[in-house]
């Protein structure tokens, strides 16, 4: 009889450690460290709590070559809201868990990684918020950065070169740089349209919303979705890699509810109008962004579109996305070279 | 006496509870002790940054309402942005009711201050400059609100900017006084704007002198209700270093004032001179555009009681369009004012309502131009118009701008 009052305590303990901390995610002040959350079972390893389910986006945005694990975490008997073409509605007490890395080789993924920080977007009761911890030296804790930091690291790339960077943490304004709606901080990736792909989970390999109705985080949704395509995948048309592309990376910031709404250049998957696509659009408060070109896309002529000009640029001054980017996307401007000059 | 004094003190003490000051001088940790302090900062706290030069390697950023951030001085607090590796900006202010004060942003990479959607910003005894002289590889610009309520630049110096010294874009509810702009493009530019003053600055050596513009295919056109009263746009001298591709990259050098496709614009009681190309013109946008709700045509615009100077000495003919077909217009004899005359179809026909008609009034010996394109269109005609008098009538001023 003692013996199994003594179990049910260490399972009750055992669970308590294992628990995310609900009040945590509400709470105004945010914890130092990472752990504090536990969303993690193994910190280090990255391996999630119960309850903390990972994700893919079908085309991610790019941020300096950085390779990125996303995790969504809704509290029990809860559930997001379904919107078409924007983020799904998650309930308060949610969280979104973003940790960004560098394969030591990407050659060859089980040499290990290097983690360089996690980003969480907390649900709290007036509205998300955004705070991002860095890791540390020893890889086993992330601490808060609310003002930033600059990591400076490398890895060995595809073809086994050397490449290094000088990696930014956002700082929490710099986060709500492109996590801007209508002056609200809100999620980028985790649309519908986003999630709509099959994904290897543990103990199946399931389409992702298929999945989130099956854990009732979402109920039924509609089945027109404007899914974008992996711009990676060149089975598909050069328009609608590109589009996919422009959208994941440009298009929350450059719609019409975002925080480059000013420029009339609008880069949402759903943009239909030729010129707040770009094309022979003048620039209107660009600058030298401009390069000297006359329009954001020159039909035919990729070399003379300030999109182009300021996705090659790293100058900061010139390039975009405004943060989060310090290298060039080469693979990405090949891709809209093409774009441009077929167009 | 002792019982007063104890109200005294804890008023003064939760007073002190609810807004605090802070001060941070300059050290080889700035750019991270003063971008964390940002962020901390409550509504009601004041940020004072001591006399010093503070370097910078990021943008910083404000995204906290109703605060202060403050320098000692537009010549003793400066903020040094010339080894910048990231940010578009040097400052950018995201949130309400912020004041930026006595302070100065030098060689940032991209604008110096750029302030998004505020509902409030007051910007006083501010410098931004770019030290290197009037280039092509400096910043776009020195103050840059946009999309903003309650917009004041007061006692502000802009020098340098490859594109505005002090760009007003889709705001309302704007001033923009005592303050200097020179060796930029633009001097000072409102543009796509609605109700501005801009009133007792100095706009000079800059390529133009003040802008009044309006841009399709934005979220917000149709700029209306601006008034420009006693400035002075004087010795805009400085050749056209924009970036081309550019709106202001077709302004030629020596321009005092123009005015582009807004309506209810009022210009009065400015000295304007020494503007080699013209020292005042009004015109139509002149790009084909597919937006329907743009209105590119000037209307409603009244000049009347500005001193003009001599103008039109050195025309910029190889800059834009509108130096060289006013030369050729002119045969060299360059007007103060020029009107392209250029009306909607309608209008040209059956005439323009009295309250759209343009306003020349007052304004000394100020010589004119314009074109009347009916004649322009039928062979042996001369298009060119030079009566100022027949533009003459009863002023209908424009109200005030009050800010909230």
């Amino acid at each position: 009889m003692k013996k199994a009052s003594l179990l049910i305590l260490i399972v009750l303990f055992i669970n308590t450690i294992y628990a995310i901390d609900n009040d945590l995610i509400l709470e105004e002040k945010f914890p130092k460290k990472l752990s504090d959350f536990a969303f993690f079972k193994d910190i280090h390893a990255q391996i999630p709590a119960e309850g903390v389910v990972p994700y893919e986006l079908i085309s991610s945005l790019f941020s300096d070559y950085s390779y990125k694990q996303r995790w969504v975490y809704i509290p029990e008997n809860k559930k997001a809201s379904f919107r078409k073409d924007e983020v799904f509605d998650f309930p308060v007490g949610s969280a979104l868990i973003k940790t960004f890395y560098y394969p030591i080789d990407e050659r060859n993924l089980s040499l290990g990684k290097k983690l360089m920080e996690t980003r969480l977007l907390l649900r709290k009761q007036n509205g998300w918020e955004a705070v991002s911890y860095a890791w540390n030296e020893d890889q086993d804790e992330a601490i808060i950065k609310k003002a930033g930091k600059t990591i400076l690291t490398d890895w060995i790339d595809f073809k086994g070169e050397s490449r290094s960077v000088r990696y930014r943490v956002p700082n929490k304004n710099q986060c709500k740089e492109c996590h801007a709606k209508n002056d609200a901080v809100m999620p980028i990736g985790p649309k519908a349209r986003n999630l709509n792909k099959i994904y290897d989970y543990q103990d199946e390999s399931i389409n992702q919303l298929t999945k989130w109705m099956k854990l009732e985080y979402i109920d039924n949704i509609q089945t027109d979705l404007n899914t974008p395509v992996d711009w990676k995948d060149d089975t598909y048309s050069v328009d609608e890699r590109v589009r996919s592309y422009l959208d994941i990376n440009c298009g929350h910031c450059h719609i019409s509810s975002g925080g480059a709404n000013s420029t009339g250049l609008y880069l949402d998957l759903t943009e239909t109008r030729p010129t707040h696509l770009g094309i022979n659009k003048k620039p209107v408060a660009t600058g030298r962004g401009s390069g000297g070109y006359e329009f954001s896309i020159s039909p035919g002529k990729a070399e003379e579109s300030i999109l182009l000009h300021r996705m090659i640029s790293t100058d900061p001054g010139v390039m975009m996305p405004e943060s989060g980017r310090s290298l060039t996307h080469i693979e990405a401007v090949e891709m809209i070279k093409e774009w441009i000059t077929v167009m | 006496m002792q019982n007063l004094l104890l109200i005294f003190f804890c008023g003064l003490l939760s007073f002190a509870l609810q807004a605090k000051q802070i001060l941070l001088s300059p050290n080889s940790n700035s750019q991270e002790e003063i971008q964390e302090a940002l962020i901390d900062l409550e509504p009601g706290d004041v940020l004072t940054l001591e006399p010093g030069e503070y370097y910078f390697e990021d943008g910083l950023s404000l995204d906290v309402n109703d605060v202060i951030f403050e320098g000692s001085g537009i010549d003793s607090t400066i903020l040094n942005f010339g080894e910048q590796i990231s940010g578009a900006q040097g400052l950018l202010v995201t949130s309400d009711g912020v004041t930026l004060r006595d302070f100065a942003i030098l060689d940032a990479k991209g604008d110096a201050i750029k302030v998004i959607g505020a509902n409030g910003i007051n910007m006083i005894r501010l410098r931004t400059e770019w030290t290197g002289g009037p280039k092509e590889s400096n910043g776009a610009y020195g103050f840059y609100p946009v999309e903003s309520k309650d917009v004041l630049i007061d006692g502000c110096v802009a020098i340098g900017a490859s594109d505005a010294g002090i760009y007003v874009g889709q705001s309302q509810n704007i001033i923009v006084k005592n303050s200097t702009a020179k060796y930029n493009v633009a001097g000072i530019e409102i543009e796509n704007s609605y109700y501005a003053d801009v009133f007792d600055n100095l706009a000079t050596h800059n390529t133009g002198g003040i802008l009044i513009f309006d841009l399709p295919d934005l979220p917000q056109q149709g700029g209306h209700h601006v008034r420009v009263f006693r400035n002075k746009a004087i010795n805009n001298d400085t050749d056209n270093f924009a970036p081309e591709g550019n709106i202001v990259g077709e302004v030629p050098r020596g321009t005092g004032i123009i005015i582009q496709a807004n309506s209810d614009v009022e210009v009065f009681d400015n000295d304007i001179y020494g503007n080699g190309t013209v020292n005042l013109s009004i015109v139509t946008y002149g790009y084909e555009t597919e937006d329907e709700n743009y209105n590119p045509h000037p209307k409603s615009i009244q000049i009347h009681g500005n001193r003009f100077g001599d103008g039109g000495f050195d025309p910029d003919v190889g800059t834009g369009e509108l130096a060289a077909i006013l030369f050729e217009l002119s045969d060299g004899d360059m007007p103060d004012i020029f009107w392209d005359g250029i009306l909607p179809t309608s209008q040209m026909i059956f005439g323009q309502p009295d309250e759209e008609r343009l306003l020349i009034t007052n304004n000394g010996n100020a010589t004119f131009l314009t074109l009347n394109p009916i004649k322009y269109i039928l062979p042996f005609f001369d298009p060119v118009e030079r009566d100022i008098k027949a533009y003459e009538g009863k002023v209908r001023p424009l109200p005030e701008v009050i800010l909230n």
